[in-house]
């Protein structure tokens, strides 16, 4: 399964690097999504998958009983995500606030610092 | 440039100050006399990189202190000269920062006994240089003169540089005494050569030699008390320096005498013809310093006694008479507010301080007895006749550029003055006794050597041979009068040939004009400089496209070929994908993955796009629960429903997607597989190599005795991590009031 889930990802972000380059802002944000989800996938898997023991401690013990799930990359990705909601919801607003501002919402008419003059 | 009348004030304490700064340390200098003379060096040294071996050491001994003495002495005069000169100059505190600095870098320069410091210095001379040469920047042709300079000479440095850390690593040492301690046993090193052409390149450069002599007649846009000092006395003669550094360990070679002899004369002879070829009287005094280094540089390619004395002897010499003759040039100027040769006359009786200085530094420059100048020209003349391999040729050049200086001499120092036949030039300021003292004393100066060369031969020109040669015995004695031999009659030859040169100056010069039309490294040199920025405007417009789209594309790329690169580099550990795990679940939850991707790829609808950002949300935390993450997936499904709720929002007040065609890129979709493919390969390298599970035991382990805590993720986030946790929920706070900042300056914009 980690194999397939590799080539998955790869897949992901793939797709999430052909949409930021897009040009469009909206495309650039849902590229933007998916490769988040790719990052977080890509250290889960990473870790090793473990089906159905999750990083607990039974009553009474002092460890985990038996074999279980890598909690380590759990943890990180737990911060991933959070992190990464974070970062989408300003680039979003971001994006609202370009749009407002300068009634275009593809990256290269935004040539505010740029101006197509001087590109010459 | 002056911008009134030059007065003797000047600018008061701002011109004194420095003056007297230069004139204490002259005679601080003059104090290392006697340890000097007495064949003694004087030495300090503070550790300053001591990890490579690097301190900052200085010496003092009589190559150096020639040199000081003539820097500090020359720099007293200068300073003085230009406080007068620049009366009323509005900047005249930006240029006595430079001077000075140029002074205290070049004294760094002569007294370093590390081969790092000495360049530092080198550079710092060739910095506050360009500052000087382009002190007047509102005239494009000083700022391009400058960066000629700055690029040429900075150029030679940084060979000097990899020559010096070559030289460094072959002698073990950095220490300039201790290398030239060595003797000549650096000559046996493999990278003997490859020192001595990188050494070569610096201070040929530096000191202009044919070819890279173009730099220094333009070099003269600078004021006219900078090319006295740098282009007569110090800077170009840094070059000189060098090479007589270190003469003693990396002479006697076939590649060093034949470089320096055959660059030298051909410099020598080519410059004196040039000389004559001039009309600006500045220009002229120019090329003749050209002559002058090219003379230097010839008498360094030899080992004889005579040659060293003589180097020694012209060394001071020249700087005498040269910034003596360049300062009456900037008297000149001053007076009449013209520097061209035909223009000037009748000036004698008029500047009568500046005439007797002009006469005297002139006849010192001619070679004519009783002048030091003689003294020089006669040893010049017998170390060139104790050249083994071909003593004729040499002679013959030195009369020809010595017999073209004579007359340039006649030209510069006595024409303006005492010519008969020249128009009498109107005289619109008064010369101040600031700027009379200045080539007075030097001229004088070489006056009483000449008569009484008795006080130069041990307190300077023994100490400098023994530099040189580490014998004092190959001294050969300074006298005005040798005896009746060989390089008598070549003064004699040279007298009746100057005469000739002066008697028909006007004729050559018109002759000479053909000079102008040899291919010239100085048009070249704009060539390529325009070439370079010709470069510069194509490559910038091609990786400075201005397109957010590209500069994306550039950064994806640098990743994907890093990651390839790495991989191929480093190769690969055997890959042993499996897919003997996967169930008909997995299979649907990776097709539920997939499907959401590609519908989010290729949409054209709003709705669809946010539906398909939702699929793929809910199979990452499906992923996380199947594979015991349970509060991973908790937290996933959560943020996937405020992504959701976000995206909706904000995209029902954007454009409609369809409006915008997502027509299919193919360089944009090889970046992404490229991209994409390279995670793959990397994932499955880490998925074949063993996991280490160290921190992931110890969690396990610690987290109940130490931590109180069942669920191993909790304890980690909260606990062990705890700073990191807090430090994730700053930035979802930044990222909260940053985004509270953008909508609400959009209300405020709407109101």
């Amino acid at each position: 399964m980690e194999a397939l889930l590799a080539i998955t990802i790869g897949i992901l972000v793939a797709a999430a690097v052909y949409l930021m380059l897009s040009g469009h802002m909206m495309r650039f944000i849902f590229g933007l999504v998916l490769i988040s989800n790719a990052a977080n996938l890509t250290i889960f898997t990473a870790g090793r998958l473990t089906p159905g023991a999750p990083p607990l401690i039974p009553l009474g013990f002092d460890g985990p009983a038996g074999d279980v799930a890598n909690a380590l990359p759990q943890a990180l990705v737990l911060t991933a995500i959070v992190i990464g909601f974070g970062l989408f919801a300003f680039a979003v607003t971001l994006v609202w606030r370009a749009w407002v501002a300068l009634g275009t919402i593809e990256a290269d008419d935004m040539r505010i610092a740029e101006p197509k003059e001087d590109s010459q | 440039m002056a911008a009134a009348a030059p007065t003797s004030r000047g600018h008061g304490l701002l011109g004194y100050g420095p003056t007297a700064l230069a004139l204490a340390l002259f005679i601080w200098f003059l104090g290392f006399l006697p340890v000097v003379s007495a064949g003694q060096a004087a030495s300090w040294a503070v550790p300053w990189i001591p990890v490579l071996g690097i301190d900052l050491a200085f010496r003092i001994d009589g190559l150096s202190l020639t040199f000081a003495l003539l820097i500090s002495g020359i720099g007293t005069l200068v300073l003085l000269y230009a406080n007068s000169y620049l009366t009323g100059d509005p900047q005249f505190d930006r240029f006595v920062l430079f001077l000075t600095s140029f002074m205290l870098a070049m004294l760094g320069l002569v007294l370093a006994d590390d081969l790092i410091v000495l360049f530092v210095f080198w550079e710092l001379t060739t910095i506050t240089s360009y500052l000087l040469i382009g002190y007047g920047h509102d005239s494009e042709k000083s700022r391009r003169n400058a960066l000629q300079a700055l690029f040429l000479t900075g150029a030679g440095a940084l060979a000097f540089l990899a020559g010096a850390i070559l030289l460094g690593e072959a002698a073990g040492t950095y220490r300039i005494s201790e290398v030239l301690a060595q003797g000549k046993a650096i000559q046996d090193h493999p990278h003997f050569t490859a020192i001595l052409i990188l050494v070569f390149l610096g201070a040929l450069t530096k000191s202009a030699q044919v070819p890279f002599h173009f730099w220094l007649p333009n070099a003269m846009a600078a004021p006219t008390p900078v090319s006295a000092f740098l282009h007569s006395a110090t800077m170009v003669k840094a070059g000189v320096y060098l090479l007589a550094r270190l003469h003693p360990a990396m002479s006697g070679g076939d590649l060093w005498l034949y470089t320096l002899t055959i660059l030298g004369v051909v410099t020598a002879v080519f410059a004196s013809l040039l000389a004559l070829r001039q009309t600006d009287l500045k220009q002229a005094l120019a090329y003749t310093t050209l002559m002058a280094l090219g003379t230097l540089v010839m008498l360094l390619g030899q080992d004889s006694g005579y040659a060293m004395t003589a180097f020694a002897t012209f060394l001071i010499v020249h700087s005498l008479y040269k910034a003596a003759l360049f300062l009456v040039v900037g008297n000149l100027d001053a007076a009449t507010g013209t520097r061209e040769t035909d223009a000037l006359g009748g000036l004698g009786r008029v500047l009568p301080m500046t005439a007797l200085a002009a006469a005297l530094a002139g006849m010192s420059m001619a070679g004519l007895p009783p002048f030091l100048g003689f003294i020089g020209k006669e040893l010049t003349y017998a170390g060139m006749l104790q050249v083994a391999s071909f003593p004729v040729i040499l002679s013959i050049m030195a009369l020809l550029a010595n017999g073209l200086i004579l007359a340039v001499a006649s030209v510069v120092a006595i024409r303006p003055f005492w010519s008969a036949r020249q128009p009498k030039t109107p005289v619109k300021n008064a010369i101040p006794w600031t700027m009379a003292a200045g080539p007075v004393v030097l001229a004088v100066l070489g006056t009483i050597f000449g008569i009484m060369p008795g006080l130069l031969q041990n307190t300077l020109v023994a100490p400098t041979v023994l530099s040189l040669t580490g014998d004092i015995a190959e001294t050969k004695q300074l006298k005005l009068w040798a005896g009746v031999n060989l390089p008598l009659f070549l003064s004699l030859a040279t007298f009746v040939l100057g005469g000739l040169f002066y008697a028909w100056h006007a004729t050559l010069r018109a002759r000479l004009a053909m000079l102008d039309r040899l291919p010239n490294l100085d048009e070249a040199w704009d060539r390529f400089m325009a070439s370079i920025k010709t470069f510069a405007i194509a490559l910038t417009s091609r990786i400075q496209t201005g397109r957010m789209t590209d500069y994306m594309a550039v950064t994806f790329s640098t990743i994907a070929i890093g990651l390839i690169a790495t991989v191929l580099l480093r190769g690969l550990p055997p890959l042993s994908p499996s897919f003997a795990d996967v169930t008909p679940i997995h299979l649907a939850l990776i097709g539920l993955l997939l499907s959401g991707t590609f519908m989010a790829t290729i949409t054209r609808k709003r709705i669809a796009a946010i539906a398909a950002l939702g699929v793929v949300g809910i199979g990452v935390a499906l992923v996380f629960i199947f594979f015991s993450a349970p509060d991973v997936a908790i937290t996933q499904l959560l943020v996937e429903v405020l992504v959701v709720v976000l995206v909706a929002i904000v995209m029902l007040q954007l454009p409609r997607l369809r409006d915008y065609p997502n027509r299919f890129r193919p360089g944009h979709a090889v970046i992404a597989a490229g991209v994409g493919g390279s995670v793959t390969l990397v994932l499955l390298a880490i998925l074949s190599t063993p996991l280490d599970r160290r921190l992931t035991t110890f969690f396990e382990t610690a987290s109940w005795p130490e931590a109180f805590g069942r669920n191993i993720v909790n304890v980690i986030l909260v606990d062990f991590r705890a700073l990191d946790t807090f430090g994730e929920v700053a930035v979802v706070v930044v990222a909260a009031i940053a985004s509270i900042a953008l909508l609400r300056q959009n209300r405020k914009g709407r109101s």
